[in-house]
């Protein structure tokens, strides 16, 4: 089971198991982390489960889609070139460590 | 949940068939007056009764449990929409109306129309109506401080999403008299043929001649949300005949929803003053606030979905071509998922309600209820000292809603 490592703006790390094939958002939502909100539950709608990933993590996960691109142009915190939707991060083995930053605001 | 058995059919709504013995039936309507006006002991005995449940009034098997009404929603190829979300089954019954090219279409031609549709009312679109749509609901809310009491429905639930949500569509001045009702028609006819439906389908007539008119693409001012439907027929996303029938949709689905929704926060705010404080000691809450409301009383109670082959539903079978009846409100006061279901918690985790649906049909609308929704509560939680129930409180009917028609309440200003 990968373990995600999921960095408050304030520097607090949680860190939360995930289940290989679900994105990275069902983990952060099984274990109440404050900080990703997920209205919409995963259904790539309302871009308010934003991450920064960590640059080590980039190059690691699979390109963004074309639906996810036009969601991060409507985040609430600053899109950045290493901002993602954590729902459409798929969780893998080889993820197993990774670091998510949470953005001040996801409204 | 997964297939079982024979993909046949094991019986049909008209032909008499018989479900298996081991589904409880249930004798409970609910379209039932006597169910609207106090539905939460049926939604009790419906969830507590089994994971699926054969309705006998209706001949339909019911989900209300929240872990088989989210199994339903998320399994779109087995549980279809293009045979209708109401009683109604299309592929026996003409429908009342053209059928919905999104809520009551299925993948392939879902996915086209609602990749359409989320570009309009995207997150980012959202972000240029926010500053709007919070000075209006900031202009809303001092007015009504100014008269102290008032009809917390018409004059805050119906007049705010009236004086953003039209113009955002870009809707001719002239006509808007015909939102509401044509609204509150097409969710009464996801319901039985009951009385509620019948009188609203018999009066229809003048209001669905004002939408096919106002969905015309001349109809529609520039830079608004229907616009920007016809819009993407210039680019070949849809074609010119289905523009304004998504135009259709957002008339139909957006403004009575939210309507419903604004209502429902309020009425829980007035019951419960301890969290109106907790809201106005943090007016960040107010986006959270609004959206337990939504799971609290559920606005949009129920949809329908029809199987597309035999199925296993919590270890029983039901057959191909059944209506499935998804009790969206008793999900989500499901004790088996939320704790202290049945209280107003501003501060609870409301993520996975599925009072906007869940999947691929959840609420295309969402962000503009929630944006709404927030703009109202953030106001109230900046302006408003106290709200209390001044008069009597009654029910408005419908088959599919569930809100007030009257909430009289006086405001004390901050």
């Amino acid at each position: 089971m990968p373990t995600i490592h999921f960095v408050h703006p304030d520097n607090r790390s949680e860190s939360v198991d995930a289940d290989i094939g679900n994105g990275a958002m069902r983990a952060a939502l099984a274990h109440g982390l404050d900080g990703i909100l997920a209205e919409c539950g995963g259904s790539a709608v309302c871009a308010t489960c934003h991450v920064y990933v960590d640059e080590a993590w980039l190059a690691k996960l699979k390109p963004v889609g074309a639906d996810e691109d036009e969601l991060l142009d409507g985040t609430a915190s600053e899109r950045l070139p290493n901002g993602r939707l954590s729902c459409q991060i798929e969780m893998t083995s080889e993820l197993d460590g990774l670091v998510l930053r949470l953005p001040e605001r996801q409204t | 949940m997964s297939a079982m058995g024979s993909p046949q059919a094991t019986g049909s709504n008209s032909s008499g068939g018989r479900p298996p013995a081991a589904i409880p039936h249930l004798a409970i309507d609910p379209f039932s007056i006597a169910f609207f006006d106090d539905p939460f002991p049926a939604h009790q005995a419906l969830r507590d009764a089994g994971p699926v449940v054969y309705l006998e009034t209706w001949n339909v098997y019911g989900v209300a449990r929240y872990a088989e009404v989210h199994a339903v929603l998320n399994d779109p190829a087995t549980f279809c929409s293009g045979r209708g979300v109401g009683l109604s089954d299309f592929a026996k019954e003409t429908p009342w109306r053209p059928p919905s090219l999104i809520l009551e279409a299925d993948p392939p031609a879902h996915t086209r129309t609602r990749a359409v549709l989320s570009k309009v009312l995207s997150p980012t679109v959202m972000k240029q109506l926010r500053q709007h749509f919070t000075a209006v609901a900031d202009a809303t809310i001092d007015g009504l401080l100014a008269r102290g009491s008032f009809d917390a429905v018409v004059e805050l639930a119906e007049a705010y999403p009236l004086s953003v949500f039209p113009d955002a569509l870009g809707l001719r001045p002239e006509g808007r008299q015909h939102l509401l009702p044509y609204a509150g028609l097409v969710f009464n006819a996801f319901g039985p043929p009951n009385e509620l439906r019948q009188s609203a389908i018999a009066r229809s007539a003048p209001h669905q001649a004002y939408i096919a008119e106002q969905c015309q693409r001349e109809n529609l001012a520039p830079g608004g949300f229907g616009a920007c439907i016809h819009a993407f027929a210039d680019t070949g996303d849809i074609t010119d005949k289905e523009a304004p029938l998504l135009v259709r949709s957002l008339l139909s689905a957006g403004l009575d929803t939210t309507v419903y929704g604004i209502g429902a926060a309020v009425y829980c705010l007035a019951r419960y003053p301890d969290q109106l404080a907790r809201l106005r000691a943090d007016p960040t809450l107010a986006r959270n606030a609004f959206e337990e409301a939504i799971r609290l009383e559920s606005p949009v109670q129920t949809f329908f979905r029809t199987t597309t082959r035999a199925v296993d539903i919590g270890g029983s079978e039901v057959g191909e071509g059944e209506k499935v009846l998804m009790f969206l409100g008793a999900a989500n006061r499901d004790p088996r998922r939320w704790a202290e279901p049945d209280s107003y918690d501003v501060t609870r985790k409301t993520s996975g309600h599925v009072g906007f649906g869940s999947g691929i049909h959840m609420c295309v609308g969402q962000l503009v209820a929630r944006l709404e929704g927030e703009a109202v509560l953030s106001a109230i939680a900046r302006k408003v000292a106290s709200i209390a129930i001044s008069g009597p409180v009654t029910r408005r009917y419908n088959n599919t809603l569930r809100g007030l028609e009257t909430l009289p309440i006086t405001l004390t200003a901050a």
